[in-house]
């Protein structure tokens, strides 16, 4: 276990990141955030996407200069990559035409370091990580735990302070996700690492509740802190442990409270009302799913998130979002990391799929806004059809185009399962009748 | 990936770019002939030409020396593909311009305009050869670089963002970043696009080697022009000899060259599964295998290690770029265009001034009815040869064993330039004494035609098992197997090779509307005899002419046509 010093190594205050697209109000990512990263701690980012705390960590790193805001490290401030900060991937990114021993080399070749002395230090790298004698292999032959071993490796053979990690396991499975964690915990325990500080970007909160010293939890659009989280429990924590699942209730409490609170802002940590609002692409098939198993025994209607987590072996990161689209769709009520389902959830989960596909184009109509909204367009026109290009436009006012393009896919999903409304992916048009 | 699918996956509608971009290269066109008609009479005259001899013993030397020419070619487009596509990508006001250019220089006829460069280049060298081999080279060029830059380019743009952050994380320069992420990243499809070149130059540098403007007719020693000296004597034998002398060089060229590189370059895709076919050479093999080669090598590769992993700093080291305001920078942007917009008017007067001189607008009419006639020529016989190429290439597409045989075979006689072939059917025309207007056209198909044949055979091969068990389930009638799973499965696929092999069509129209043997000579008409037979005429206004003519064919049809059925066939059509 190392010790958390009041050294602070990276210093982010009043960040702020829009992007203005000539537009009178920007699209705001990141909204005056502020972290301190101390010497000795491993930090973690939770929220959910959209939050911007992918685009934090990559200001961290110096790959993005923030709108406005003070970025630090070690008292200098930070204008572009700094050699004391390198990063893990979600996706690995590894160069696929290099070897193992040629990726982990790659970084000390751009510090112009000679040969012998980059070739000895990768091999310690790649021992320690425990990838040796996968040194001459290709990334394409290893498995997915093995490449982010490798990525791993590469980070922290140039020896920096700070180890910025984005969504690192959630590429993997289970299993291997696990291993790698404990991995990586046993060396940061031991003092085996040459870093002094580790600050993660996660999504599953018992991941961040298994490794952190500290936890800052992220509203979505815009992102901000809302919350930070001190976790004292000793390393190695286990699940089992009453307190780590207080911990982890606490957090799942937390990341569903209601939202009225702060339901004067546009765009809440819940999603509620108004056409900006992210949709989550989330199939009608695992809602319906969803609803069945929450009517069905041992919960009839009503269960504890975790618990829930835990039986459907769904991590927290997938779980969420479906249980806000339920909550989004007043079929269920999420409150203090329970779920329940509404009397009209209720009908829906015994019903036939004539019964289903009513009760969800009622629901699609009142409760979410774009549906209604497009719905309503089509019904005004007398051609009863209308471009994406429309709709897309119109949601980039609040979002970015990526996340336009998820909400117009999810709220067509849904719209085909309610039989709300069609959409001609060729022609690239809505229609009130189903396009044949 | 294939040639001109490039250019043909971007966006659908022209604008305002493509017009500026269109007006300067034609206005570039005419100063280029302006010149060429001054330069052409003084330089070529002085032009000592050894005399070619038809023995079949000087054919090693002359298939040594064609396949040079492509060689030189080769690592000029090369060249020519790393910067031009780096300040494509790389420079956004720089890719409004050049991105358009590269499209349609891609459309422009490359034999068409084969006399402007030879006189272009006789007057850099007056007196020499050497002009005359740059122009061969140039005109091989042409053929191979466009659709090479253009993979490159779209590589660039898509290098996967996280490998991006990591190369600056890491702070590699640019110049490592280039040759550590961006090249490796281009290099599977740059390969691909390269063998796809190689095999349209041959036909080319053929062309090229013996060619005839304004009465002076232009021998450089190669196997083209053994054929041409073959088509004036009448001499049969000696064509045969030529066509093995191709055949051995082809072969040779894909073993020596293209399979080794393709083998090495296996590495670079960045699909990360394992597991499947890899492409073999035995050259490859052999040569990581033997340590005398390795060690012959090891100088170079050392060498190129230590440029490689230079810095290369074009600015000092983290000196953060001078920051333009959004003001400035829409001020430079304005000045830019307005730039570029002053460049196509003066063009525009130039084309009007040059044209008015000799040209009457009669002569536009003339040139769009032959561009006409060639354009249905075009689309009919690519329409025949599909009728008879797809069922067959289907078939073997099915039937595994066969397409392992049969799709090398088609490979290689795409890449056979087709004009080597013209004096055996004219043979037979003369003979029969057939219709020029029909029987000659097949000739426009003969080398373009395996494109569709090769690439329905790699569509077929690639329907998934389980859709085949499928439809044989559903126990389908014939017709519709046909029209419900087979076309549509493999119509991404065929339209490529209808595609390249359109190309390739309206290209080969130059040579296979306007042929001879000995003194007899058969024309078809067409935009390609017009072309042909104004070259031959040194009749420069006409050539700008059928070539601007010709190339506007190709881009409408480019447009028109085949994007539109691109982006079908991306959109509903892929099987993944």
């Amino acid at each position: 276990m190392q010790t958390v010093t009041d050294q602070t190594l990276l210093d982010l205050s009043d960040v702020c990141q829009h992007y203005d697209k000539g537009r009178d109000t920007p699209l705001v990512v990141l909204d005056k955030v502020d972290l301190r990263l101390r010497r000795g701690e491993i930090v973690g980012l939770l929220g959910r996407s959209g939050s911007g705390k992918s685009t934090l960590l990559r200001i961290a790193a110096g790959l993005i200069r923030p709108s406005s805001g003070r970025v630090q490290c070690n008292g200098r401030p930070i204008t572009g990559p700094v050699s004391e900060v390198a990063m893990v991937f979600q996706s690995f990114a590894l160069f696929p035409w290099l070897t193992v021993l040629e990726n982990v080399e790659l970084g000390l070749e751009a510090l112009g370091i000679e040969p012998a002395a980059r070739h000895k230090r990768s091999l310690a790298a790649i021992q320690l990580i425990g990838l040796r004698g996968f040194e001459s292999a290709y990334p394409r032959e290893l498995s997915g735990g093995m490449r982010q071993r490798v990525g791993f490796a590469r980070a922290l053979v140039v020896h920096p302070q700070i180890l910025l990690m984005d969504e690192p396991f959630s590429a993997l499975d289970v299993l291997t996700a696990e291993t790698l964690r404990t991995d990586l915990l046993d060396l940061w325990g031991e003092g085996q690492l040459p870093i002094k500080s580790i600050l993660m970007v996660t999504h599953n909160i018992e991941e961040a509740v298994l490794m952190c010293d500290r936890i800052l939890i992220f509203s979505s659009n815009p992102g901000r802190v809302i919350g930070e989280i001190t976790v004292s429990l000793p390393q190695p924590r286990s699940r089992q442990d009453p307190s780590f699942r207080r911990l982890v209730d606490d957090i799942y409490t937390r990341m569903t409270a209601r939202s009225d609170a702060r339901s004067n802002t546009r765009s809440e940590l819940f999603p509620g009302t108004g056409i900006g609002t992210v949709l989550p692409q989330i199939s009608t098939n695992l809602l319906s799913g969803f609803i069945e198993a929450l009517a069905a025994a041992p919960y009839a209607g009503r269960a504890d998130l975790p618990a829930l987590a835990e039986a459907l072996q769904m991590p927290s990161d997938e779980l969420l979002p479906i249980a806000e689209t339920l909550q989004l769709l007043r079929f269920a009520e999420l409150a203090e990391g329970d779920i329940t389902l509404s009397e009209r959830g209720q009908r829906f989960a015994v019903g036939d799929p004539q019964v289903r596909q009513q009760l969800f184009r009622e629901h699609l109509i009142s409760y979410v806004a774009l549906a209604a909204h497009i719905h309503r367009v089509l019904d005004d026109r007398p051609s009863h059809v209308a471009p994406a290009l429309r709709f897309q436009e119109e949601l980039q006012d609040y979002m970015s185009a990526k996340f336009a393009d998820t909400t117009l896919k999810a709220v067509i999903g849904w719209a085909r399962y309610g039989n709300l409304f069609d959409y001609d992916e060729q022609t690239e048009m809505f229609a009130l009748e189903p396009v044949t | 990936m294939n040639q001109s699918t490039a250019s043909i996956h971007r966006r659908l509608l022209p604008n305002i770019w493509d017009l500026l971009v269109l007006l300067i290269a034609v206005g570039v066109l005419v100063a280029l002939a302006d010149g060429a008609r001054e330069a052409i009479h003084e330089s070529l005259a002085q032009l000592e030409q050894a005399p070619l001899s038809l023995d079949p013993w000087q054919l090693p030397e002359y298939a040594l020396r064609t396949t040079l020419r492509m060689l030189i070619a080769l690592a000029l487009s090369l060249l020519f593909t790393l910067i031009y596509g780096t300040l494509a990508a790389k420079s956004r006001r720089a890719e409004l311009l050049l991105v358009p250019t590269l499209d349609i220089l891609q459309s422009v006829p490359i034999l068409g305009f084969l006399s402007f460069t030879v006189a272009g280049f006789l007057a850099l060298f007056p007196g020499q050869a050497l002009g005359a081999e740059c122009a061969a080279i140039f005109a091989i060029f042409t053929s191979q670089a466009w659709n090479m830059t253009f993979s490159f380019y779209q590589s660039l743009r898509g290098v996967p963002r996280d490998l991006i952050e990591v190369s600056k994380g890491f702070q590699l320069s640019a110049w490592q970043r280039f040759w550590r992420l961006e090249v490796p990243y281009a290099t599977p499809s740059l390969v691909w696009n390269m063998m796809m070149s190689m095999s349209g130059g041959w036909f080319f540098v053929v062309a090229a080697e013996a060619i005839t403007v304004g009465n002076q007719t232009l021998t450089l020693p190669g196997i083209g022009s053994y054929v041409a000296a073959a088509i004036v004597q009448k001499d049969l034998s000696a064509i045969a000899w030529a066509l093995l002398a191709m055949l051995l060089v082809i072969v040779a060229y894909d073993q020596l060259l293209f399979r080794p590189i393709v083998a090495w370059a296996d590495k670079f895709r960045l699909d990360q599964t394992a597991g499947q076919d890899s492409p073999r050479s035995w050259l490859l093999e052999w040569m990581r295998r033997t340590r005398a080669v390795a060690s012959l090598l090891s100088p170079l590769r050392k060498g190129w290690l230590w440029l490689r992993t230079r810095r290369l700093d074009v600015r000092a080291e983290r000196l953060p770029l001078p920051v333009i305001s959004v003001q400035t920078n829409r001020w430079i942007d304005r000045a830019w265009l307005a730039a570029v917009i002053a460049g196509a008017l003066y063009s525009l007067w130039a084309i009007v001034a040059y044209a008015s001189m000799t040209l009457a607008l009669g002569d536009a009419f003339t040139a769009l009815g032959f561009g006409f006639i060639t354009f249905t020529r075009v689309l009919l016989l690519v329409a025949l040869t599909s009728l008879v190429w797809v069922p067959i290439g289907v078939w073997i597409g099915l039937h595994p064993r066969w397409a392992d045989r049969v799709q090398p075979v088609a490979q290689f006689l795409a890449a056979f330039p087709a004009n080597l072939m013209f004096p055996v059917a004219v043979v037979g025309i003369v003979h029969f004494n057939a219709h020029p207007d029909i029987w000659l056209s097949p000739l426009m198909v003969l080398g373009t035609q395996w494109y569709i044949l090769f690439n329905v055979i790699a569509g077929a091969r690639a329907i998934p098992n389980d859709l085949l068990e499928a439809a044989a389930n559903l126990r389908l009638s014939r017709w519709l197997w046909w029209r419900k799973f087979i076309l549509p499965a493999i119509f991404p696929a065929y339209l490529t090779g209808a595609v390249t092999a359109t190309g390739g069509s309206w290209n080969a129209s130059i040579v296979a509307e306007y042929v001879s043997w000995g003194n007899t000579q058969l024309t078809a008409h067409g935009l390609g005899a017009y072309i042909a037979k104004a070259t031959e005429a040194g009749d420069f206004p006409r050539i700008v002419l059928g070539v601007t003519t010709m190339s506007m064919f190709v881009i409408l049809c480019n447009r028109l046509l085949w994007r539109p059925l691109y982006r079908y066939a991306e959109q509903r059509l892929r099987i993944d």
